[in-house]
C-alpha cells in the first residue's frame, strides 16, 4: 500500500506530490475503531470517579462556591464554535470527493480554510493576553496526574491529583489538534497562492517542485490526522458523562457539584472558592 | 512535446463482442485497463508511453455499439458510430444539421472515417503539457504548467480555471449539449443517463477526469431528443490549420423562431473552459428578441462577461465574442441549415 505519491519533475527529478488517499482511510479505520474500543471499554470496565460521598464533603466544604461556575466566556465559545464549523466544512470539502460525491469544492475549502485560519490567528492572541496561556498545555509536571487517570481508568482507587481546569484527555487532544491544525493552516495559506483567488494574484513560482510536494504532504498528513482526530473529539463530546463539558462549551458554565467532582479546586481556582492557595483563573 | 516513438509498449489486447463482455473486462482488470474506441486519442497516449495500460478493451467489434436509429422523434446514434457515418445519416442532415455541421469539421476525412462519435466526446484535453507526460495537476501532480506566467497557453481556458486550465477539444460536444442530448452509460451496476451537459466536468470538480465516466463504465449511446429538430442552427469553428486541427474555439447554436423574433434558444461555446460553456444567461437575454445586428452584439458582449485569459490566449474574449455574434446574425460566416 502506497502512503505517499511521487512525481517527475520537469528536470526529471522524483519529487513528493500528494499523500496516498489510502491514509485517508487508514485515519478514518482508525478513529472508528479508537470509538469502538473505548465505548466497548467503558461499557465493561470499572473504572473510578470521584465517590459521591467525597463530593459531598468538598461541596460542604466550599460552600462559598457559586451553584454555576463560569468555565468557557461567550468569546471563547463563539471561536470554538466558529472553528468547527470551518473545520467540518473543510473536512467534507476535502475528503467528500475522495468518497465519490464529486461537487465544485475548493473554494468553499479555501474559504473554510481562511476562516479556521483567522479563528486560530484570534485564538493565540486571546488565549495569550486574556486567558490563563498555560492551562491547557501538558508538561513533565502532569505526570502524577496521568498515572492517576490511567489507574482511575483501569478501576483502581486512588489518591492522585484531579485536574486543573481541563482533564488531562482535553489537554492531550488540545496539543494534537494544535500540530495537525498549525500544519494544516501553515501549508494551506502557502497553497492558496496556486488557486485563483480573488484576495492575490497566483504565484506557481512561490517554491520549488520538491518544496511544493512537501507542503502539499504535510497539509495532506494534517488533514488525514484531522480526520481521526474529529471522530474522536466528537465521539467524547457525545458520550453521556462528558455532556456536562459539552454543555459548558453550549452555555459556558458548570455546576458546583460538577466542579468539584472532576475538578481539583486547588489547580483551578474559581472566585469565591475560598480556601483554596490557588489564584483564580481566567475563563478560557 | 514527448517524442512519439517507433513500438508501443506490449499490452494485453481484449476485443470483446458485446458490452456486458467489455464491462467484465473492465471490471476484472480495474484501473490496468484501458478503453480503445476509434483510437485517434489513445495512440497518441500510447505511442508517446505517458500511458501504459497493462490491458487494452477495443471497443471495436460490439455491434450493439454501432448505427443510428430514429426514436421518439430523435435520434439514438450508438457511441462506436464512426463521424463520417453520423454525417452522412439522412435524418442527421435533416433534422439535426447541427450535428453534421459539426461532426463535418471534426479533424481530416481519414479520421472522421475511424473516429467515433463517442470517443469525440470523450476525449481527454489536448493541453501539451498534460499530453507531453509532465506530471501536472490533470496527472496526479500538483502543478498547472501551462498556467504560470511563462507557459505557452494560447490554447487553454478563459473561464473556470480552477488549478488546471485544460480545454476540452471536442467538436461535436458543443453541439450536442445544444441539441439537449442525453449520455447513454453503462457499467456494472446498470445504466444511467446523463444530459449532455452534466456529461462533461470541470477541474473544480475532478482535476483529473473529463467527464462523469468512471473506471468500469462506457459511454454506450447518445440520444437526441425531438425537442430542437429542425431548429435554425450554426456551427462555426476556429482552428489554426483549416485542413485538420483542433478548435481554438467553436460556436454551436440552436435558436427556434417566434415569429420575427428569437422564441427560444440554445448556445454553447468550446475550447474556451473545461467543459463545453453553455450560455444560459445569453439564451436568456436573447429570448422575445429580434434577430438583428443590435441583438448580436449584446449576446456577443454578454458572452465574454467574466473572461480571464492566460498570457497567451487573451485572443479568444474577442474570438469567441463575435463567433457567439456570428451565431446570433445566423447568416455570415457560417452555415445555416433549418
Amino acid at each position: 500500500m502506497d502512503l505517499l505519491r511521487w512525481g517527475r519533475d520537469p528536470w526529471g527529478e522524483w519529487v513528493l506530490t500528494h499523500i496516498s488517499w489510502n491514509l485517508f482511510w487508514g485515519s478514518l479505520f482508525a478513529g472508528i475503531l479508537f470509538f469502538v474500543a473505548h465505548a466497548s471499554y467503558m461499557f465493561l470496565s470499572a473504572h473510578r470517579k470521584r465517590a459521591a460521598a467525597e463530593t459531598d464533603a468538598l461541596e460542604a466544604k466550599f460552600k462559598s462556591l457559586p451553584a454555576k461556575i463560569p468555565r468557557h466566556s461567550l468569546v471563547a465559545r463563539l471561536f470554538h464554535w466558529v472553528m468547527a464549523a470551518a473545520m467540518f466544512v473543510l473536512l467534507f470539502t476535502a475528503f467528500l470527493p475522495i468518497v465519490g460525491v464529486q461537487f465544485p469544492w475548493v473554494t468553499w475549502h479555501w474559504i473554510a480554510g481562511l476562516v479556521l485560519t483567522a479563528s486560530i490567528l484570534f485564538h493565540i492572541v486571546h488565549a495569550t493576553f486574556w486567558l490563563d496561556f498555560w492551562s491547557i498545555w501538558v508538561g513533565p509536571k502532569d505526570i502524577p496526574e496521568f498515572k492517576a487517570e490511567i489507574l482511575r481508568e483501569l478501576g483502581h482507587e486512588v489518591e492522585g491529583p484531579k485536574p486543573g481546569k481541563y482533564p488531562l484527555g482535553n489537554r492531550l487532544y488540545h496539543l494534537a489538534i494544535v500540530v495537525a491544525g498549525l500544519l494544516v493552516v501553515g501549508t494551506g495559506v502557502f497553497m492558496m497562492s496556486r488557486v485563483r483567488t480573488p484576495l492575490f494574484t497566483r504565484n506557481p513560482y512561490l517554491f520549488r517542485d520538491s518544496t511544493w510536494g512537501l507542503t502539499y504532504v504535510g497539509h495532506g498528513l494534517a488533514g488525514v490526522g484531522l480526520v481521526g482526530l474529529v471522530i474522536a473529539h466528537v465521539y467524547f463530546a457525545v458520550r453521556p458523562e462528558k455532556w456536562w463539558i459539552t454543555k459548558s462549551m453550549i452555555f459556558g458554565w458548570i455546576t458546583r457539584r460538577q466542579y468539584l467532582e472532576h475538578h481539583e479546586p486547588s489547580r483551578w481556582a474559581v472566585a469565591g472558592g475560598g480556601t483554596s492557595s490557588a489564584k483564580p483563573s481566567q475563563n478560557v | 512535446m514527448a517524442v512519439i516513438r517507433d513500438v508501443i509498449p506490449a499490452f494485453e489486447l481484449f476485443q470483446p463482442a458485446s458490452v456486458d463482455d467489455a464491462l467484465r473486462l473492465l471490471d476484472q482488470h480495474g484501473a490496468d485497463a484501458w478503453v480503445l474506441a476509434g483510437g485517434l486519442d489513445s495512440m497518441d497516449w500510447l505511442k508517446d508511453r505517458i500511458k501504459r495500460p497493462r490491458y487494452v478493451v477495443d471497443l471495436s467489434q460490439i455491434a450493439e455499439l454501432r448505427g443510428i436509429k430514429e426514436a421518439n422523434g430523435g435520434l439514438e446514434i450508438g457511441a462506436m458510430t464512426p463521424l463520417t457515418e453520423v454525417v452522412r445519416h439522412p435524418v442527421v442532415r435533416d433534422r439535426f444539421g447541427l450535428l453534421m455541421l459539426a461532426a463535418e469539421l471534426v479533424a481530416s476525412p481519414q479520421i472522421r472515417n475511424q473516429g467515433t462519435i463517442g470517443g469525440n466526446v470523450t476525449q481527454d484535453t489536448r493541453c501539451w503539457y498534460y499530453r507531453g507526460g509532465w506530471n501536472c495537476y490533470r496527472a496526479g501532480g500538483n502543478t498547472c504548467y501551462a498556467d504560470t506566467p511563462t507557459a505557452v497557453n494560447r490554447e487553454h481556458a478563459i473561464f473556470d480555471a480552477d488549478r488546471c486550465v485544460a480545454v476540452s477539444p471536442s467538436d461535436t460536444a458543443p453541439a450536442l449539449v445544444a441539441l439537449d442530448a442525453q449520455m447513454v452509460i453503462r457499467g456494472k451496476n446498470g445504466e444511467r443517463v446523463v444530459p449532455a451537459e452534466q456529461y462533461f466536468i470541470g477541474p473544480g470538480v475532478d482535476i483529473t477526469r473529463m467527464t462523469v465516466i468512471k473506471h468500469g463504465e462506457l459511454l454506450t449511446a447518445i440520444r437526441i431528443p425531438a425537442t430542437w429538430a429542425g431548429a435554425q442552427f450554426y456551427f462555426e469553428k476556429v482552428r489554426d490549420r483549416q485542413v485538420w486541427d483542433f478548435p481554438l474555439v467553436n460556436v454551436a447554436s440552436a435558436i427556434k423562431p417566434d415569429g420575427g423574433n428569437i422564441g427560444s434558444a440554445r448556445i454553447v461555446v468550446g475550447a474556451v473552459s473545461c467543459v463545453p460553456r453553455r450560455l444560459a444567461n445569453v439564451e436568456a437575454a436573447i429570448a422575445g428578441k429580434p434577430r438583428n445586428e443590435a441583438t448580436a452584439d449584446m449576446a456577443g458582449k454578454m458572452a465574454v462577461e467574466g473572461a480571464q485569459p492566460l498570457r497567451y490566449n487573451g485572443y479568444k474574449v474577442p474570438l469567441m465574442r463575435n463567433l457567439v455574434k456570428r451565431a446570433i446574425r445566423g447568416s455570415e460566416g457560417g452555415t445555416w441549415t433549418s
